[in-house]
């Protein structure tokens, strides 16, 4: 009997990481509609792992009360990574935050969507300090523009290259003809 | 004297002044203890340093754009690049994060020899460590003891897999092929005489005055700067932060396996380092329950739309050989979705973001480098010490460039 209990609990277990909506929510997700945050409204689950879409100019006030309020406390930001949806998409770009917490080891994704014409996003370089490097890598490959940024230059191309690397509509090879002379 | 600067980029720019005793100067690329192309940019008054700026991306080959034009199973080779040191891990980021998207099982046989194989180049990627921060300290006989231990390692590796820094032994749905004959007899000569070499480095380093008076109250970084800084891996826990991605989030079966995780709560460059020495006793104690629980079965997962069939039905069966044709002409399809897997590789948190809008090719892959974002803490903890202590301070954050630059 008690093993049929155990593997109850490990099916359980496993649908709770399992990419169905429908599913048992985690306790990371009752704790947030618990908070009954406004940006909280679209809670996505997906593959095991929770997004969040938020309005842009909200984002730094959204990261610094993730980062602190109790039952939350995702006190390390493991990642800022941009990414294109393609030339024809609107809105084109997305900037994902993936959040940790050391306390509670729960991971959380923020999503910002971002029209072509405005690529403007405020910067969490003063929520947490490691913001800064993935913030320039973002500008750098995608030419998003964290405002608020100390030190906003390109850090993996050199400083005059022209164009954003990681955009669709940039060639795989660039746009000069291919040389190595 | 008046120095023209008019035609000098603004990092040479060269401010002059009687009153002004600072200097800058630029360390690097080519400096030997940067550990690769890495350069920075020093602020000198006398010896201390005023302000530091690292500049990185020499070594950036555009991985991340390439993945997007690779078939996933292309991209493994990639990742095998990046963190040279620590290839092993880098293909498991990338193929738990794949795997994770297609929803595949993967088999304990083959869990199990990840584990294995992980814990063996966590253990050489600390040895190349050891070797190159001892190195850059002065203590230059570790080094030679140090390669002699990864050549071993490297061996087991070339063994199981027939690349020595390349292997691209994990495959998405498993791994390339089973362990050789003999692998674990040769594996169990590794384990026994191990220990006794680690001994050797606690003789040489541990006890050595003139390595504990380099190392100790040096690269100071406290717990809550170190997390705002985002350090992860030894670097953390040589901040006295018990955080371990193999025990917060475990994956390919960590919480079967019985290990501590070492924590020194000194926060400079000598804690780091007794973490990562104590580290390698507990990747050797996993290393051997892995070895002690390898039971025959399957190394590839049942998915014969994703994995490639073995040779031998290939020959006689059709439908294998179909789906061999089809897997690498065409490649497989990967629901749409997005997925971030966190690992715990030497360096410290490596994750790997891979977004699918559907197809044989991903829509963006994205490393989060260990080493780039314990490198961009370096400025907190060099400013404010000795010139020559810049050089513990790089070799006890422990950076690979090609993961930085990518």
């Amino acid at each position: 009997m008690p093993e049929d209990i155990n593997r109850k609990k490990q099916l359980e277990e496993q649908s709770a990481t399992t990419t169905d909506a429908n599913d048992a929510a985690s306790p990371l997700v009752t704790v947030l509609q618990s908070g009954n945050y406004d940006w909280a409204g679209e809670i996505m689950q997906a593959f095991g792992e929770i997004t969040i879409i938020i309005p842009r100019e909200r984002i730094a006030e959204v990261c610094q009360l993730l980062k602190t309020a109790p039952g939350l406390e995702f006190n390390l930001l493991s990642d800022i990574t941009g990414a294109d949806r393609g030339v024809e998409e609107e809105p084109r770009f997305e900037v994902n935050y993936q959040l940790f917490s050391i306390a509670k080891y729960h991971r959380l994704r923020l999503k910002i969507l971002l029209n072509e014409d405005d690529v403007r996003v405020p910067s969490v370089t003063n929520v947490w300090r490691t913001a800064n490097w993935h913030e320039r890598e973002t500008f750098d490959m995608f030419g998003i523009i964290f405002e608020g940024h100390p030190d906003l230059r390109r850090i993996l191309l050199p400083e005059d290259w022209q164009g954003h690397a990681l955009r669709k509509d940039f060639p795989l090879r660039g746009y000069e003809p291919y040389s190595l002379t | 004297m008046s120095v023209s600067t008019q035609n000098l980029p603004p990092q040479f720019e060269v401010v002059d002044s009687p009153l002004d005793s600072q200097m800058t100067i630029s360390m690097g690329p080519q400096h030997p203890s940067t550990h690769g192309v890495l350069r920075l940019e020093l602020v000198l008054d006398g010896e201390s340093v005023v302000k530091c700026t690292p500049d990185i991306g020499y070594l950036h080959t555009g991985m991340e754009k390439l993945f997007e034009y690779k078939k996933y199973q292309q991209g493994i080779v990639i990742t095998d690049r990046m963190d040279y040191l620590n290839p092993l891990g880098n293909n498991l980021a990338y193929v738990m994060a794949v795997e994770k998207l297609l929803g595949l099982e993967i088999p304990e046989r083959a869990q199990t020899i990840r584990v294995l194989m992980c814990e063996l180049q966590r253990i050489a990627s600390h040895m190349v460590w050891l070797g190159t921060h001892a190195l850059d300290i002065g203590a230059m006989t570790v080094f030679f003891y140090c390669f002699r231990e990864r050549e071993k390692i490297l061996n087991l590796i070339e063994a199981a897999s027939g690349g020595r820094l390349t292997p691209s032994y994990f495959r998405i749905g498993g791994l390339m092929m089973d362990l050789p004959a003999g692998f674990e007899r040769r594996l169990k000569q590794f384990t026994d005489n191990f220990p006794d070499a680690v001994d050797t480095f606690n003789t040489l380093l541990t006890g050595n005055t003139i390595f504990q008076k380099r190392t100790q109250n040096v690269g100071i970084i406290s717990p809550e700067d170190a997390i705002d800084w985002g350090l992860t891996g030894p670097s953390l826990r040589g901040s006295g932060v018990a955080l371990d991605i193999r025990r917060a989030n475990p994956y390919t079966g960590y919480e079967n396996y019985d290990f501590e995780i070492p924590v020194e709560g000194d926060c400079d460059v000598w804690s780091r380092y007794l973490v990562r020495m104590r580290e390698l006793g507990e990747s050797l104690k996993i290393v051997k329950q892995a070895a002690a629980r390898l039971k025959p079965g399957s190394v590839k997962a049942d998915a014969p739309k994703v994995v490639l069939p073995d040779r031998e039905a290939m020959k006689t069966h059709m439908d294998a050989l179909i789906h061999h044709f089809l897997i690498v002409a065409e490649g497989f399809d990967v629901p749409k979705g997005e997925v971030y897997h966190p690992i715990e590789a030497s360096k410290g948190e490596l994750g790997c973001y891979v977004k699918s809008d559907g197809g044989p090719k991903p829509a963006r892959v994205h490393f989060r480098g260990p080493s780039f974002v314990n490198l961009s803490a370096l400025p907190h903890m060099a400013e404010g010490e000795m010139v020559a202590d810049v050089v513990a301070i790089i070799g006890s954050i422990d950076i690979v460039l090609g993961e930085i630059d990518r």
